[in-house]
């Protein structure tokens, strides 16, 4: 038995009850699930490994909370950002953009 | 490409070390002994990925290990075995 590494690293550990309940993919979850292929086929990024490895340094609050698809998200814009892809200050403009049009719109 | 460095139903211990990368090793498997299976192939290096191309590939065996060596007080019976999947650089020779 090793150490632990990162708050995915649980095998062995009881974890409760498993939902095994059914859900609707939302269409945000399709768009990051097409922006991390996008990113892979453009070499972007070099594998599910580079965003594995992002994962696995979310703090495990944020790990705790953040659903499947909202890790890959945070893991996609630490690769893209520090990859020196897109800068954080694009990123933040267009969250704001973003935010700003979903309150327009009463779906924020 | 260099040729296995384990041969099928060889013992093997499962090397225990934590880097402070992506890989594919998880904790509970780390130092424990085990059997390799057969031999899987090659794959690019999860821990050269991070800012690379994972290369050099690395062989990857599939390692037989038994339930009751992984966990204290395994209730299941005494042949019950984890086949797990290990790159090559993460194998160390039993003496």
């Amino acid at each position: 038995m090793g150490e632990p590494w990162g708050p995915h690293d649980v095998g062995g550990q009881a974890g409760g009850p498993v939902d095994t309940s059914e859900h609707e993919t939302a269409h945000w979850e399709w768009q990051i699930d097409a922006m991390v292929r996008l990113a892979l086929k453009k070499g972007l990024i070099s594998d599910f490994a580079e965003l594995r490895d992002g994962i696995e340094k979310l703090t495990p609050d944020d790990y705790a909370r953040c659903s499947y698809y909202e890790r890959w998200a945070k893991s996609l814009a630490y690769a893209l950002v520090s990859r020196g892809v897109i800068s954080e200050e694009a990123l933040a403009d267009r969250v704001a953009a973003v935010r700003a049009r979903q309150q327009a719109q009463g779906t924020a | 490409m260099t040729a296995p460095m384990f041969a099928v139903g060889q013992r093997v211990r499962i090397a225990d070390r934590t880097p402070p990368v992506h890989h594919r090793v998880p904790s509970y498997a780390k130092g424990r002994v085990g059997v390799i299976e057969r031999i899987c192939g090659l794959h690019g290096e999860p821990e050269k990925f991070i800012r690379g191309d994972g290369e050099p590939k690395q062989r990857i065996y599939r390692v037989r290990v038994a339930q009751d060596a992984l966990w204290t007080d395994y209730e299941g019976i005494a042949r019950d075995k984890l086949e797990i999947e290990i790159f090559e650089h993460w194998l160390e020779t039993v003496e």
